[in-house]
């Protein structure tokens, strides 16, 4: 789909807000509709958006295949290890009580981590499954 | 609406057809999450049943041809098995409470508390989020495994198909 002036314009004007969307979802998510998965798919859709317009090669220069592979699991060592911290400040396993000396901003800064590894996690995953896809063959992702 | 959508999967062989009805259909699942206020899921299945799936399902069609194989032989033994799963659902259904039912079980044992509670006790509005990454935290590391775990399958799978493709050559 590269030669679409019209569609290549319009995905480099949308691709940032879908990026900010993302972004917004996932920290707004205390206060509104949203989370960490939500945002993960909406970041991994932004992606995915600019790889059906630009080409694969093109998504895969900006987001590099190392990069989203350690993305899956970094995801889940930063949930995990958001257990273990509590565990080392002397709490249980996904206590967020002890992560701060106020309890409440102790909740907020566990549930912002663990927002944070759902995000990696999830938005690493749905690209991968579709570099994957579209990888298997070479038109495959101008079609 | 959406029986109707269903029906017209079900009877649809051209398969690019079923992902877009797929797409639709998760659209209007969504309406009626919103309808029954569950904005937050709603919210994760337009992004992810009629989003990625969608793109995805596609991605996959692009590899296999475009047209459901006719069955071998007169499927009526997973015809059967359908229908009898069907019925106990809905069987289970009977013994429910009727919907916005606020003496409901489900209603009383911890949802009070965490409604009450949750603003007090981490400080966030949406007691969705609260419950999913605090209350609910170890589900929750459950489910991000399970993406993971896809995830890792997925590349497992196909790469190994890389690999024969180039010991074949």
């Amino acid at each position: 789909m590269r030669g679409y002036l019209v569609l290549r314009v319009v995905a480099k004007i949308i691709v940032p807000f879908m990026l900010l969307f993302a972004l917004y979802v996932q920290f707004h998510g205390d206060f509104g509709p949203g989370g960490g998965f939500q945002a993960g798919v909406i970041a991994a859709a932004a992606i995915i958006f600019y790889a059906l317009i630009f080409g694969l090669p093109a998504a895969r220069r900006v987001v590099p295949d190392r990069v989203v592979e350690s993305g899956i699991a970094a995801g889940v060592l930063v949930y995990a290890g958001v257990g273990v911290a509590g565990l080392l400040l002397g709490g249980n396993y996904l206590d967020y009580f002890v992560l701060d000396p106020d309890p409440v901003s102790g909740q907020h800064r566990g549930i912002f981590w663990v927002e944070a590894g759902v995000f990696i996690t999830v938005s690493s995953v749905m690209l991968k499954i579709f570099y994957m896809f579209a990888g298997r063959q070479r038109k495959g992702d101008d079609g | 609406m959406m029986a109707v959508v269903a029906t017209a999967m079900v009877v649809q062989r051209n398969l690019f057809a079923v992902v877009v009805l797929g797409g639709i259909y998760s659209f209007l699942m969504a309406t009626a999450l919103v309808a029954l206020d569950a904005v937050d899921v709603a919210m994760t299945e337009a992004s992810v049943g009629a989003g990625i799936s969608t793109v995805l399902l596609l991605g996959a069609l692009h590899l296999v041809r475009g047209d459901e194989a006719r069955p071998l032989g007169r499927p009526w033994f997973p015809l059967a098995v359908s229908i009898a799963a069907g019925g106990v659902l809905v069987y289970g259904t009977l013994g429910l409470s009727a919907f916005s039912d606020a003496d409901a079980p489900i209603h009383r044992h911890v949802a009070p508390r965490y409604i009450e509670q949750a603003m007090k006790e981490t400080g966030v509005p949406n007691v969705v989020t609260a419950v999913l990454a605090s209350y609910r935290g170890y589900d929750t590391l459950g489910e991000t495994t399970v993406v993971f775990t896809a995830g890792i399958g997925v590349i497992a799978l196909l790469r190994q198909r890389r690999r024969k493709d180039r010991d074949r050559k």
